[in-house]
């Protein structure tokens, strides 16, 4: 294996922004994922939501990284052409006892520096969103809040880092780390990858790679959440991002639309063993909806199309740890990335690639690319626009999805760029095919098909997410 | 922009059947849209026999049925465009639609029949928890992939939901070499046809549980097995009555929800209870000129019931054309006609139009166009509010521009 200046451990959304930020110098760097693809752990199920920063306690570094975070997302998805929203957010307050409490979370948000910050009365609430709960007594509102494609920020992020010449690793698992004299050889189950500096981006498993290497042991637990996720028809519901007056896990339940248009109800706060347990239990989705409903009526719960759970990695402390471990140099901690992590991530590499570049006296590159053109989506063409592509390429005149109208050109497109999709999954994310109303009732066999043509494999190799993932496992009577 | 008289959305059993039935009532410029690669629509993967009892008077399988319509329409001569997807429809009955040969294009319809049939209720409207594997697909997803491209998706089957969907299915996985383990019904009776039961159940020895639901998914990559729980009358699991059962596939046949994207789009009312739209007798929705039938209308278990109403709504749809209204425009220097509209199929072989004008105009010329074309210019000397004017039209006239939709009458001074 080659020697590296830098390896990444997780190819998730702190990961790849880490990778995306180092990218801008003159360095060797991979990134190493257990998975067939990008964002599959737990930046994929959150809520996509960029947070104003008035939860974190002042001072520490969830604030700080939040408020930096939150004012580099909007230039960052311009450059990286992912659609973000700064629709606003509210948190609801129901009663007047709780009212201390939310002045309390104002006052945090002022000395964490969010600005624009009030608090709307009942009246002004219900005037904002007119399917808030009529018994709202206050609510804090904060108009720098926003939501943003997970799944597009993370993809936009290792694509970006990968055409600036950072190499990513799938399905390479790290088994060990072992320092030598010039840094640490990570053992993984595709070969040893030596090299002088580790970043560990690798959310719930972080503490497993830094107890490798430090006698001061972190301990970071799964908290699971459940979601369920509303069709587009329901998607203008409410506008801002409807959060409740946090408790002990969390921010309770929210309400908000997602970036490309359909509602969000969760999460749920359950710590557990399993670090790979993203089931969602019947006792969580019902949660979900009864909290949901506390804060916004007429919620339509017949529109619900999916539900899914996700994992946040809660360290002990309750803190983002972005630093070079003391008693191991060269080692740097990305952990208990939980919320606002994703709202966090272009600050957290831009905090890793600060570390690494004082420590190895980096240049900046002259050829580094910053913008990344997304797919191609007909959709956003002028009616001239779109005849000429579909003259051009008529793919792009064949409509595979039709709950979300994408074309054969587009799921093409996602499998042919950088870092391309190799699987159903993988081509949802990118494109948005099979993640419309439908849930890929429609599309999976023509998106199976056009996977194999573009890959020139049989179809019973295609995957829903990789691994042992097969979708079909045969052909008829192949038993008789 | 192309016209034509009918455009219907969807070439299934019910797209088909109305055009048929529109062409046989006299309308020739007819067009189906249909997104698919064939016509026919889901009776291509429904290859089991047991359609075609009322129409036919005899038991043909799916594309066999719909085969029977799709003849009746080449001999017809009607046209029909494939691979082709409508994206909006406008309340003025603009059609916009994609395809890889023509790009993105529109058509101007008189008359539009909704024919886009249904979907498959996913995993998510019943909030199945679990795992997210692979392995879990609708009863349809799994009949296309099995009948049309010859896949199985799985060996050891668990379905839930016994709609007819998904006791064809229990049939056809053990047909082709799969186990069916059980099939899972939340309801306390089925929600299928009676003869399914005896003839895809029974008859393999597949047990149906009434008032159960899986209540668990396990698997992280492909599915390893799901929970069955009995339900109580509200639907709700009951302590201590989960069983696991260990399969690599679990169907869905949890229902049917009728495609009205485009239906709400062109601002079409709909049924809450059947998602479908609200029609008269007509099958007429309430937009005028837009007809509604089969599973896009509410969702039918006999594809026979889908044809003959779709038989309605297309001899109402040719009516609608054929009578539809000419408006009568009152132009410079009219204050209004009587009558209003004309339907040129009702109308005598010679109609009068009687109108007043605004003021005293000399030497002028009373002008009628249809559409934009002037056909009368007849001067006058003398026009006054105090004398009420006429003019005549002739059925023959009408008849002779298919496409004329407007009249204006107005002044012109000389």
């Amino acid at each position: 294996m080659d020697k590296y200046d830098v390896v990444i451990i997780g190819a998730g959304v702190s990961g790849s922004a880490a990778a995306r930020e180092l990218s801008r110098y003159e360095i060797k760097a991979c990134v190493l994922e257990k998975e067939e693809d990008v964002c599959c752990g737990t930046s994929k199920a959150n809520s996509g939501i960029v947070h104003a920063g008035y939860d974190a306690p002042t001072g520490s570094l969830k604030a700080q990284m939040n408020l930096r975070g939150n004012e580099l997302m909007e230039p960052l998805a311009k450059e990286l052409d992912i659609p973000f929203i700064r629709n606003g957010s509210l948190v609801i307050c129901r009663s007047r006892e709780d009212l201390p409490r939310l002045e309390a979370l104002y006052e945090r948000g002022v000395s964490n520096g969010v600005k624009g910050l009030r608090i709307l009365s009942r009246e002004e609430v219900l005037e904002k969103e007119r399917n808030i709960s009529e018994d709202v007594y206050a609510a804090l509102y904060a108009p720098t809040g926003g939501i943003v494609c997970p799944f597009e920020l993370n993809i936009a992020l290792a694509e970006n880092a990968n055409v600036n010449g950072v190499e990513f690793y799938f399905r390479t698992e790290v088994k060990d780390i072992e320092r030598y004299e010039e840094g640490y050889r990570v053992i993984t189950n595709q070969g040893v990858f030596e090299t002088k500096y580790v970043v560990n981006a690798a959310g719930v498993y972080a503490d497993q790679f830094h107890n490798m290497v430090s006698a001061q042991k972190i301990s970071i637990t799964a908290r699971r959440g459940d979601y369920c996720l509303l069709d587009k028809s329901a998607g203008a519901h409410v506008k801002n991002t409807i959060f409740t007056l946090p408790g002990k896990f969390g921010k309770g339940i929210l309400v908000a639309p997602t970036a490309h248009g359909n509602l969000i109800l969760g999460p749920t706060a359950i710590d557990i063993q399993d670090k790979e347990g993203t089931n969602t239990t019947g006792e969580g989705l019902e949660q979900v909806m009864k909290n949901a409903g506390m804060n916004v009526k007429d919620l339509p719960m017949r529109q619900i199309i999916t539900s899914f759970a996700g994992l946040r990695a809660h360290e002990d402390g309750d803190e983002f740890i972005i630093e070079e471990i003391f008693d191991a140099p060269g080692f740097i901690d990305c952990a208990g990335i939980e919320s606002p992590g994703l709202t966090s991530c272009p600050a957290i590499g831009e905090r890793i690639a600060g570390i690494i570049k004082e420590k190895m006296g980096l240049r900046e590159k002259e050829d580094f690319i910053s913008e990344r053109k997304g797919i191609l989506k007909p959709e956003t063409l002028s009616r001239e626009e779109r005849a000429a592509l579909i003259r051009e390429n008529p793919a792009y005149g064949n409509i595979i999805c039709r709950c979300e109208m994408i074309t054969e050109g587009e799921i093409v497109e996602a499998i042919r760029r950088p870092l391309g999709a190799k699987s159903l999954d993988g081509v949802k994310r990118r494109t948005r095919a099979g993640m419309g109303r439908c849930q890929a009732g429609f599309c999976s066999p023509r998106t199976m098909e056009i996977l194999a043509r573009e890959q020139k494999t049989d179809i019973r190799k295609v995957t829903k997410s990789g691994g042992a993932s097969y979708l079909v496992v045969g052909t008829n009577k192949d038993i008789f | 922009m192309e016209n034509y008289d009918i455009v219907i959305i969807g070439g299934g059993p019910a797209g088909l059947a109305a055009a048929v039935s529109a062409r046989e009532n006299g309308v020739e410029r007819i067009v189906i849209l249909e997104r698919d690669r064939e016509l026919g629509g889901i009776l291509n993967q429904c290859i089991h026999n047991g359609f075609g009892l009322h129409t036919f008077k005899e038991e043909l399988t799916g594309p066999e049925y719909a085969a029977r319509f799709i003849s009746q329409a080449a001999d017809l001569g009607i046209e029909y465009r494939l691979n082709t997807m409508v994206t909006d429809i406008s309340p003025k009955k603009t059609v916009t639609a994609v395809n890889c040969e023509e790009g993105l294009f529109e058509i101007q319809a008189k008359a539009v029949i909704l024919a886009m049939g249904c979907r498959e209720r996913p995993r998510g409207a019943l909030n199945i928890p679990g795992y997210r594997p692979a392995g879990i697909f609708s009863a349809g997803t799994a009949q296309r992939l099995v009948n049309i491209e010859g896949y199985l998706p799985g060996r050891e089957v668990v379905i839930l939901g016994s709609g007819d969907i998904g006791l064809i299915m229990a049939r056809r996985m053990t047909l082709e070499g799969a186990k069916v383990k059980v099939v899972a019904e939340l309801m306390p009776y089925s929600g299928g046809l009676k003869r399914n039961i005896v003839q895809c159940l029974d008859d393999y020895g597949i047990p149906l549980k009434l008032s159960h639901t899986v209540v668990d998914i396990k698997g992280k990559e492909r599915l390893e097995g799901v929970t069955l729980a009995e339900v109580d009358e509200k639907g709700k699991p009951i302590p201590g009555t989960q069983e696991f059962y260990s399969c690599d596939t679990l169907l869905l046949s949890v229902g049917l929800i009728p495609e009205n994207e485009l239906s709400i789009g062109m601002g079409v009312e709909l049924n809450p209870v059947t998602s479908g739209p609200r029609v008269n007798e007509s099958l007429e929705t309430n937009i005028e000129g837009v007809f509604a039938c089969g599973n896009v209308l509410h969702v039918h278990d006999l594809v026979d019931f889908v044809s003959e109403e779709a038989k309605t709504a297309g001899k109402n749809a040719a009516r609608y054309v054929q009578e539809r209204s000419i408006i009568l425009i009152p132009g410079e220097g009219v204050r209004y006609t009587v009558p209003e509209k004309i339907c040129v199929k009702r109308m005598e072989e010679r109609l009068t139009v009687r109108f007043r004008v605004g003021k005293v105009y000399k030497n002028c010329y009373v002008s009628v166009y249809f559409g934009k074309e002037r056909v009368i210019h007849r001067k006058k000397a003398v026009a006054a509010p105090g004398e009420m004017e006429e003019i005549a039209l002739t059925k023959e006239q009408l008849m002779s521009g298919p496409n004329l939709e407007t009249i204006t009458i107005k002044i012109e001074e000389a």
